[in-house]
Order: structure tokens, then sequence, then C-alpha cells
């Protein structure tokens, strides 16, 4: 990741796609894996490990969502309902069976994996647009059965307490155990990810992407891709919905509305389609947004708003910036903050001897 | 049963004329769709934006007339520098970054009024009274005769448009195939630029009758979401499909929030368009009158 190397001396694909493409590669990643192991939870004070959980869910999230709109090429504006078919599934697992995360947390997953496999069948015939439009009529459709079934969700405009998760026989309650618990989560998702981006997989779900028609003509079995892809990508909602409901101890249908969907996809936008670094920088960024927009605009709105509206106006600026943000990512900087560190590390790799 | 069939034919003119009125705002969508590609997930924040405008206008007792005229006027400006500033640079990208520019766009539309001119919800007042007006045992609310007449009227306006007309005729053909009209002397700029000043007008109406039904606030924005189901019915290319579209999830609305509402507590009208639309794209992906698209490699 930080390597500078002085040329290209990979002489097979072997080579090219390995993770560690050189041995000091390795050195970076254990410096990483330290400072996020050991030196963040140590020095930083519990508030900045909750806003780093958050972006630790949100991590996961978003790879999801890359895998299936950045690698496959298919839209969706129904993430937030596969995250909360995740979290359901979870919590009426927990508290009615009392079963623990390890078994809850894959089963949240592999029910949105189901989901979204079903919501991924239109995908067969349609995409684009009309593609847009169905996931976004899921979305609706998920969350307002969600919410008029009972069984499932309390009954409308509940939500369901969820007890602490346990690991040997300890309640992980602090954020400083919870980080632990989200940071493995996120790490292996990264992790899975990455391999399968360089898997067959992958690269069917690349071909795909590029274009559809000439894929299949290749030997590509579209419609399995597609539906896998689909699948995949609730997988990781749904782990991610479960570990959304986790942290905070209850399941609500609020969490997961159709501003969650967007939200995503601005953190893939932002971050950069079809990149496994992007997904994690976008999710970090558009996790700290709203905090520092709060930062900046708490005194300074104090000037022109009475304290009643500050609330509502720090809402309404975040979806300002937010808005804007995507515009000009889209227009300035398509393959976004991941291109952005990469024409950094360029323009150090020959630095300070730059011609 | 007399009652049963009064309760029923009621619903269902209710469903066709708010149905009507929902065509009005899918013209927009369809006006730029077929002309220049480019999707509009933000149509609901521009009958909200027109809605403001004319809302505002109207606080200091401005006449009706002018602040129709402010709201087209500013409408069909910011569809303009919209076009210029944000959709240009993204021709020829794929489809998802329109997308995202302009769900972007909705968002920023929506976060802006709290900000600027306070969040409550304001009041745009026609004049033209609120008495229902009944035909025999079925009344509707002035509003929506007016969002009847307004949507039929620009329907046969752009149906001349389209049919008849040198620049109608010239817009097609730009929808057809954009290098082809090029080859032919057509200016596609200024096309693709009326095509957003048209959306624009439609949405400023729409805004103006919109807003005088439900009241002007940022929850008008969610009017926007009834557009894809009747666009997606209709077809997404066809203006007699967003009327034909129109009429047909205002009635099944209508109908479902009649007879299906009682019995799941709500919520049936934002549910029932979308389960259509679903069914539609199942069977019937390009909706009744839409162009299938063939995909060359």
């Amino acid at each position: 990741m930080l390597q500078r190397e002085s040329g290209v001396y990979k002489t097979s694909y072997a080579a090219d796609m390995a993770l560690f493409p050189l041995p000091i590669a390795r050195w970076t990643m254990a410096a990483i894996v330290l400072l996020f192991a050991v030196v963040l939870p140590l020095s930083l004070h519990e508030y900045y490990l909750s806003i780093i959980n958050l972006a630790l869910i949100a991590v996961v999230g978003a790879l999801g969502l890359n895998m299936l709109v950045g690698y496959t090429g298919q839209i969706s504006v129904g993430h937030a309902a596969f995250m909360s078919v995740g979290a359901y599934t979870a919590a009426n697992l927990a508290v009615k069976f009392d079963l623990p995360f390890w078994i809850t947390l894959p089963a949240g997953g592999l029910m949105a994996a189901l989901i979204g496999a079903i919501v991924g069948i239109p995908s067969l015939r349609i995409k684009g647009l009309y593609l847009a439009i169905a996931t976004l009529a899921a979305q609706l459709i998920i969350e307002w059965v969600i919410n008029h079934t009972p069984a499932i969700s309390g009954g409308a405009q509940a939500s369901i307490q969820v007890p602490r998760p346990t690991l040997w026989g300890h309640e992980l309650k602090t954020q400083g155990q919870l980080y632990f618990f989200l940071l493995f989560f996120a790490a292996l998702a990264i992790l899975a990810a990455l391999n399968l981006a360089r898997s067959r997989i992958g690269r069917a779900f690349v071909a795909i992407r590029d274009q559809d028609i000439a894929a299949e003509i290749i030997g590509i079995d579209i419609y399995r891709y597609k539906l896998l892809s689909f699948a995949i990508s609730s997988f990781y909602a749904g782990v991610c919905g479960v570990l959304y409901t986790y942290y905070l101890g209850i399941a609500n249908y609020e969490q997961f509305q159709i501003g969650v969907s967007i939200d995503y996809l601005a953190m893939i936008i932002i971050g950069g389609l079809g990149s496994v670094l992007g997904s994690v920088l976008g999710a970090a960024f558009v996790t700290m947004l709203p905090i520092v927009i709060r930062l900046v605009m708490e005194p300074l709105a104090g000037l022109f708003f009475s304290a009643g509206e500050l609330s509502s106006v720090v809402a309404s600026t975040r979806l300002v910036v937010f808005g804007a943000l995507i515009i000009s990512f889209l227009v300035v900087e398509p393959e976004g903050l991941n291109r952005l560190w990469r024409n950094i590390r360029n323009y150090f790799r020959v630095w300070p001897f730059s011609y | 049963m007399w009652d049963e069939l009064q309760f029923a034919s009621a619903l269902i003119v209710s469903g066709l004329s708010i149905g009507l009125m929902y065509s009005l705002i899918a013209l927009g969508f369809v006006l730029v769709y077929k002309a220049t590609d480019a999707i509009n997930f933000a149509q609901g924040e521009f009958v909200m934006l027109a809605g403001f405008v004319a809302a505002l206008m109207l606080a200091p007792k401005m006449p009706v007339l002018v602040a129709i005229g402010a709201a087209v006027a500013v409408m069909v400006a910011f569809s303009f520098a919209l076009e210029r500033i944000v959709l240009r640079p993204l021709i020829g990208r794929p489809i998802i970054a329109v997308i995202m520019a302009t769900i972007g766009l909705g968002a920023m539309l929506r976060g802006l009024p709290p900000i600027t001119v306070g969040g409550e919800t304001r009041a745009v007042s026609l004049n033209i009274g609120d008495m229902p007006i009944g035909f025999g045992s079925i009344s509707l609310p002035p509003v929506q005769i007016l969002g009847v007449i307004v949507t039929l009227a620009f329907f046969g306006l752009f149906t001349w448009f389209f049919l008849r007309s040198r620049m109608g005729i010239a817009m097609r053909a730009v929808a057809d195939n954009q290098q082809v009209a090029m080859a032919m002397g057509i200016n596609v700029e200024r096309y693709f630029a009326l095509a957003w000043a048209m959306a624009g007008t439609v949405s400023a109406l729409g805004g103006v009758i919109w807003g005088s039904m439900l009241g002007v606030d940022v929850h008008l924005a969610l009017v926007g979401l009834k557009v894809f189901p009747v666009v997606i019915l209709g077809g997404l290319d066809s203006v007699a499909g967003a009327v034909i579209g129109g009429l047909i999830v205002g009635v099944v609305e209508s109908l479902a929030a009649g007879y299906i509402d009682p019995y799941v507590g709500g919520g049936t009208k934002d549910f029932a368009p979308y389960v259509l639309m679903i069914i539609t794209l199942m069977f019937k992906p390009y909706g009744i009158f839409g162009t299938h698209r063939v995909e060359r490699v």
C-alpha cells in the first residue's frame, strides 16, 4: 500500500495479482494492523472509538455495495433494505431463540443473501435505470413489509431490543470492547473482498460490468453471476445490518430507510467504484462527514438560528454538503478517493526526482 | 349494493384525477429521458423547488399568475444550469453517474430550504376556492380539477409539438440518434436545453398544483417517488405512456387505499403502485408504450 517500487518487474499473472506485491508490503500491512489493533484502542478516547466503530460497520456495508455496483455494474438503491433483513433476522433469532451472535450473524447474512438474490432476479431481464428503479421498489416494499408484519418488527413503528454480544461469557459493552468485535469483522470483510475481487468470480463480475452481452459470448454464465453478485452484496449488507443492530442494541426500521441506501451509494462513489480501498475510504469519509459538519456548524449556526432549529439545520447542511460532494466527485474525479490516493502515491513514487 | 358502487366510483374518480396529476410530474421525467437520455431522480425535488418559489412569491400577496410565472422562470433557469454544469460533463459516462448525480442534486435541494428560508410548511393559495365541485354524487376539490385541466392541456400541447411542429420533430430525431441528428444539421445541444426547459415548465406547474394541494415543505419532494411506477408502467419515453401510467397508478393506489387499508393499518397507498411496477418489470419491462432498446456489443 505504501511502498514505492522503482518500476514494474512483474513477470507472471500470479505476481501481478498478489496481495503483497513486494516483501515490504507485508511490513506496512503489519504496521497498519498494529496501528488498528493496538495503538488506536489504547490511545483514543471512547468518543472517537465510537466514531471508528460506526465507520467499521459502514466499511462492511460499503464493500458489499461496491461488489454489486462497482464490480458487477448492477445498480442497487435497496442496500438498506437488505441490511434491515439481516438486522431483523438476527434480532428475532437473538431474542426469541436466545442464540449467540456467531449464529445470528451468519444467519442474518444468509437471509439477506436469499432476499437479495430474489430481488436480483429482475436483473436478468433489465438493467441500468430499470434495475435502479426495481431495487428502489424492493427497498420500499421490504421496508413496508417489515414494518407491517408484527411477527418481524414487533409491531408498527416498534423496535426490538437486542442483547449485547457475548464472547466466552463476557458481555461486550464498552466502545473499546465493541471496537475489537467490529474490527475483526471489518478486517474479515476486507480480506474476503480483496480475494473475491481477484478470483474467477471477481473477474466474471468485472466482465459483466464492462459489457454483459460480450461476457455472455465468451462463456460467462451471466445469470448465475448476476444473482451471485446480488447474493454476495446482500450477504455483506445483512452482516452490516446485524453488526449495526448489535452495536446499537436495538433493531429499528428507521435505521434502514432509503436515505441510508443513498448514503452507501455515496460512500462508494466518493471512495471509488470497483475498489476495495475506495470502499474503506468512502465509508470512513461519509461516516465522519456529519460529525465534522456538526463541529463546524454548531458555533456558526448559533449566530443565525435558534437552538430549536439547530438540529434540523445541521441535518439539512449535511444533506447539502453530501449532495454537493456526490456531484463534484462525479464531475471532477469519477474514480473517487481511491484515485486521489493513487495520484498521491504516484507522485511520491519517484519523488524527489520527478523527471 | 348501491353504496358499494358509489364508494367504488368515488375512489376511481378521485384516483383518476390524482393520477393525472402524477402524470404531470411524470411528463417532466419522460421529456428529459426521451430527448437527452438523462434520468432525473430529482423530479420530486424539482416539484418541491417550484412549490417553494410559488409559496414565497405568494406570501407578500403577489398575484397568482405572477407567482406561477416566477416558478416557471426559476425552474427553466435552474434546469438550464443543471444541464450545463452537471449533466453535460457526464455525457458518455455509465448510467449510474447520471443517476447518482441527480440523487445528489435531490439531496441538496431537500437540504437547502430549511437553511435558507426555513423548513415550515407554507400554503400556496390559488384563489380558486376549496368548495368541492360536484358531478352527480361524486365531487372533487377545485385544485384537482385544475390539475386535470393543466395535465390534459400539456398532453395535447406535447402531442401536437412532437407530431406536428418542426422543433418537436427535430427533438424526436435527437432522441432517436444524436449523431445522425447532428449530421442532419440539428443543433443537438440546443434541443437538450429545450427539453430541460420544457421539463422545468412542467415541474413548475406541478409544483404549484401539488403545493396548493399538500402545502409546501420538504416532504413535497416525496411526490417524486410516484413518478417511477408511472413511467415504468407507461414506458419511459412515451408522453402518452406517462398519462396512461399516471391514470393506472392513481386508480390502483386509490382502490388499494380504499379496500386494503382497513385490514393492514394504512400505508398501502405508497406500496401498491410499486407492487404493480414490479409486476410490470417482470412481464413487460419496457412498459405499455415504451420503445425496446436494441443493444450492440
